[in-house]
């Protein structure tokens, strides 16, 4: 369970946003919403770890994620604006390397699946220097393929430079999180989980 | 959990094998510098054999300083620093993997290539084996205390002057206790001393330095 309380978070002298407050159980699809610069990403970055908010604690399973660390981050899938691949390695090394750094190490035929599963199957042993925007996205987003048993995933604005094939696939991938108790925490400013699928809500700033 | 340094070393010089350009320009400057030496100043070789442990350990010391940059900065651009912050292992170990092997492309090279160098100012042998063995417990050190310098840094305009301000103070001991020993050696002193004071250097730069680089990371991405 992931929990929020009492948080705030500021830029600058401004408060993006104050007294946030909400549980996600097992289970729990989350989207932020909100105009450019509401702190979307604030708050994803929050979620993680990597900013400390001004006041408030997030929890996870009821302990401060401050205490927990690395615990912590064993359990968290974060695919943040940047996809954190790098150009000179293909992108079977890309998803091995950040696999084993997130301490799910992957061997070669979980890697091998996962970019099929994203579309890439025929881009694997590719630099990634030079794959297209979209195909990097992929090779970032293929981590949620190999890493299925990570329960908490945060994923920064997932869809962009998608074609409709990679959004169909990346959908389905967070449904299935969801089915197996997972929880998905996402920045978006379109509904696009079909409606099976009820998510919460945030609508930051306005 | 050493799993995890292991990637992070074999992932970095997975990199540096395919930027070779990258760690080439600070071992050419090295090279450069240290040979310009001897055209510049002429064929006299005592004078050759007073100023070779300084000129190489600057040489070096300003080579590896040319290099910190390469340490976080492009991980930083493209996301992937993110990344390590969240990693399952904790971030102080992570720094210790890549400072391992930002060492071994930009360190060890020019801890073999100096004695080759040395050769131009006459120094002999026992000398030329002092200068390679304070180079090798010099050079991590400065590697180690530079991932500060590079880690505080990251994200600002003008980044290199400014690491460079900012490690050249702690670089300094290192320069004298260094050159000073492949002094003692020319001269036929003991080095027994400097030797175990660099030593004691690098340990206590080992133990510290990571966390330290560690702390300034999570404030550079905060």
């Amino acid at each position: 369970m992931l929990e929020v309380v009492d948080l705030r978070c500021e830029r600058g002298e401004r408060a993006l946003f104050d007294g946030l407050e909400f549980k996600l159980p097992a289970g729990a699809l989350l989207r932020v919403a909100g105009a450019n610069g509401s702190g979307k990403t604030s708050l994803l970055r929050i979620l993680c770890g990597l900013a400390l908010p001004a006041r408030g604690d997030v929890r996870w399973q009821g302990e401060s994620i401050r205490a927990l660390r690395e615990e912590y981050h064993r359990q968290l899938v974060y695919i943040g604006h940047a996809p954190a691949v790098k150009d000179e390695l293909t992108g079977r090394e890309n998803l091995a390397v950040s696999c084993a750094l997130g301490g799910t190490p992957a061997d070669a035929a979980v890697v091998g699946a996962a970019l099929e599963r994203v579309g890439l199957d025929g881009y694997a042993d590719l630099p990634a220097r030079h794959l297209s925007q979209g195909q990097r996205r992929r090779v970032a987003l293929a981590r949620l393929a190999a890493c299925e048993a990570t329960a908490l995933w945060i994923l920064d604005e997932p869809f962009t430079a998608l074609d409709t094939t990679a959004i169909g696939c990346v959908q389905e991938m967070i449904a299935e999180h969801l089915e197996r108790g997972g929880i998905v925490v996402f920045t978006s400013h379109q509904e696009v989980m079909g409606a099976s699928i009820t998510a919460y809500t945030i609508e930051l700033g306005g | 959990m050493f799993k995890v340094l292991r990637v992070v070393i074999g992932r970095d010089l997975l990199l540096s094998m395919r930027r070779r350009a990258d760690v080439a320009n600070a071992l050419l400057f090295f090279i450069l510098v240290a040979s310009l030496f001897p055209l510049g100043v002429g064929p006299e070789p005592n004078l050759l054999r007073t100023i070779a442990p300084g000129v190489i350990w600057v040489a070096a010391l300003l080579a590896s300083m040319l290099a910190l940059g390469r340490m976080f900065a492009a991980d930083y651009a493209d996301g992937a620093l993110e990344q390590m912050l969240l990693a399952s292992a904790p971030l102080g170990l992570i720094v210790i993997g890549k400072a391992v092997a930002h060492w071994l492309v930009s360190g060890l090279p020019l801890m073999l290539l100096a004695p080759v160098l040395a050769l131009q100012f006459d120094l002999p042998i026992d000398a030329l084996l002092v200068l390679v063995a304070s180079l090798a417990l010099g050079t991590p050190s400065l590697t180690l205390i530079g991932s500060i310098g590079a880690a505080l840094t990251l994200g600002v305009r003008g980044s290199g002057v400014l690491t460079s301000l900012l490690v050249l103070p702690l670089y300094v001991p290192v320069l004298i206790l260094g050159t000073s020993a492949v002094d003692a050696a020319a001269g036929g002193v003991t080095v027994q001393a400097h030797l175990l004071l660099l030593t004691a250097f690098l340990i206590f730069a080992g133990a510290f330095a990571p966390w330290a680089a560690a702390a300034a990371l999570r404030i550079s991405l905060d």
